[in-house]
């Protein structure tokens, strides 16, 4: 029944399509790509996209399709390593404020309007500044400011969960919190999450990208999309190809995760508003 | 009742600006590095007499209460990078490019937002829909930078009709003000939509086609009221970092506002500009919010404000 709903419907059949071809090329880079990410002078330097390099080299001579193919591994592991993260997080906050309620709602949540606050820039800057700026100052960063939005998620769910009779059923048969908790309600609420996570995702390779950019990210030789925009912006006037491809990668993702999302919202939460509205 | 409320948010809102303004601090001074790390190397002696002069060599937690005693008295500091200007009038003289771009920025993604989504929840399904939901796609999936460098290049490079950076003329200010609305925009068009369609099903909508109004009446008099608060709820945190000026906008158009200070103070270790930016952003986000609650009670008279969280 529910299978059918999916491969009724074409967005999910394209998104899913794309992104699972994506996830090939990212998980088998090693064998697909022509070159190493890091090969330098394998070709002429700056070459806009000829026969052989197919989009172009950069400055060192490096292949800039190759580069694509080992950021859509960077990128994709920083977006779905942060999501999961805030996912965890924010779920065990959410579900803990809600379902408890009182005292623990208020702290919790307390804290969580904390977080809301804090401009993600300027959290992300001290925490790579902190750590280094490798892979957990970025994750950090990210998965630090996105964990709120799931936890306000979850415990709106749960404060409505909380009511139904099955929950009274769970206590009645004299199940202890935690399990009605995380055994009955988290469970019931993963549509609502899985879509949740489907937009959390995007917005995350997004901000990686951005924070990559602007030169707080993943440093080279590696190359996440956001870096190799960043190496293509100095030199955009000349050589437009070190910018658009990447550009290109990275918004082909975007979109495929954008329909993605709007289609399972349908079919698993059609009652819901969640959308990609955070982000920068 | 009013008293007790606006007291109570007062008490709230002076809790999430000291946290902010804490963390910020003491995240900023355990990273690794100081003010004086340039190139040269300074003699013992000197480096510590420069220490001394701006108090840096006493315990964290002291330095931070005489920072906060300065701030009561209206005091930033001066900048340690921008050797000799003092902090406010940094951000005084930042804040009219930011507010001006942030403002235009805000009231076009408002106005054509809000059209974009209503049109298409009104014409769903025609042409319309496709087209304005394909720009509110593009809108939200394309990272800024990518929007900016894009449009340099058509608009500037290739067919020259507009400047590609700076903020001088008015014709400067239409890329950078496009570039930075496009985001918003998309946002606020596809909440409308999304929202718009939902209310549509309501029974009071149905009353209202029973009555024998027409389609036109009931969506702009009676839908769009009760379609416009989750829309209100997100006008908060985008007013506040559009007026907060993009770091990237103001970059790439080389735009003399706030949105370059937040990341070159932090890597300059310009601690006094840091906290004062930081300030400023805090300030501004709370007010904008404050606004937002408030806008609530007048677009939906059943909100009371005890409610508001």
């Amino acid at each position: 029944m529910m299978m059918r709903r999916f491969m009724k419907d074409r967005r999910f059949i394209w998104s899913g399509g794309a992104l699972l071809v994506l996830c090939f090329l990212a998980l088998f880079a090693d064998w697909i790509a022509p070159y190493a990410y890091d090969a330098v002078s394998v070709g002429p330097n700056l070459s806009p996209p000829v026969n052989g390099f197919w989009m172009g080299t950069d400055v060192l001579g490096r292949d800039l399709f190759s580069r694509i193919l080992f950021g859509a591994r960077l990128s994709l592991a920083v977006g779905f390593c942060t999501a999961i993260f805030a996912l965890v997080l924010g779920t065990v906050t959410g579900a803990v404020a809600g379902y408890f309620g009182g005292t623990w709602d208020r702290v919790l949540m307390g804290v969580v309007d904390l977080f809301y606050i804090f401009p993600m820039l300027l959290l992300a800057i001290l925490l790579t500044l902190l750590l280094g700026r490798g892979f957990t100052g970025i994750f950090l960063a990210i998965g630090m400011t996105t964990w709120v939005t799931q936890a306000r998620l979850v415990r709106a769910l749960v404060l409505q969960a909380r009511e139904l009779p099955y929950v009274e059923a769970g206590r009645a048969i004299g199940l202890t919190h935690g399990r009605i908790l995380f055994r009955h309600i988290v469970p019931n609420l993963l549509g609502p999450m899985i879509v949740s996570l489907t937009f959390q995702i995007p917005n995350n390779i997004l901000t990686e990208s951005f924070l990559s950019f602007v030169g707080l990210g993943l440093q080279p030789p590696y190359s996440s999309w956001g870096t190799l925009a960043n190496e293509g912006f100095r030199g955009i006037q000349s050589y437009p190809h070190l910018m658009i491809f990447p550009g290109m990668a990275l918004f082909i993702t975007m979109i495929a995760f954008h329909f993605l999302g709007d289609s399972l919202r349908d079919i698993l939460d059609p009652k819901s508003s969640i959308g990609s509205q955070s982000g920068q | 009742m009013m008293a007790t409320y606006l007291f109570k948010r007062m008490i709230q809102t002076l809790a999430t600006l000291a946290f902010l303004v804490v963390t910020t601090f003491f995240l900023l001074r355990l990273a690794p590095g100081g003010p004086f790390d340039g190139e040269k190397v300074w003699p013992a002696e000197i480096q510590a007499n420069i220490e001394a002069k701006y108090g840096l060599n006493q315990p964290l937690p002291k330095q931070f209460l005489v920072w906060a005693a300065d701030l009561l008295r209206g005091d930033l500091r001066e900048s340690f990078h921008y050797v000799g200007t003092p902090v406010t009038e940094i951000i005084r003289e930042a804040l009219p490019a930011s507010f001006q771009l942030g403002g235009i920025a805000l009231l076009i993604s408002l106005i054509l937002g809000l059209a974009l989504g209503i049109l298409s929840a009104w014409k769903r399904g025609t042409w319309l829909d496709f087209s304005a939901m394909f720009i509110a796609v593009s809108g939200i999936t394309l990272p800024t930078y990518l929007i900016a460098t894009l449009l340099v290049l058509l608009f500037s490079s290739w067919l020259g009709w507009l400047p590609p950076a700076l903020w001088e003329d008015k014709l400067s200010m239409i890329l950078p003000i496009v570039t930075l609305s496009l985001r918003p925009l998309a946002i606020i068009a596809r909440m409308t939509r999304t929202t718009l369609l939902e209310v549509l099903h309501a029974d009071y909508i149905r009353t209202a086609f029973s009555k024998g109004l027409d389609e036109r009446t009931v969506i702009l008099k009676h839908a769009l009221r009760n379609a416009l608060i989750p829309v209100v709820t997100l006008l908060g945190p985008i007013t506040a970092s559009l007026i907060t000026g993009s770091y990237v906008v103001e970059t790439i158009f080389q735009i003399p506002g706030l949105g370059q200070y937040f990341v070159t103070s932090v890597i300059d270790r310009d601690y006094p500009l840091v906290m004062g930016m930081t300030l400023t952003y805090g300030i501004i986000l709370i007010l904008c919010n404050l606004f937002v609650d408030l806008t609530y009670g007048i677009i939906d008279p059943r909100v009371r404000l005890e409610n508001v969280k």
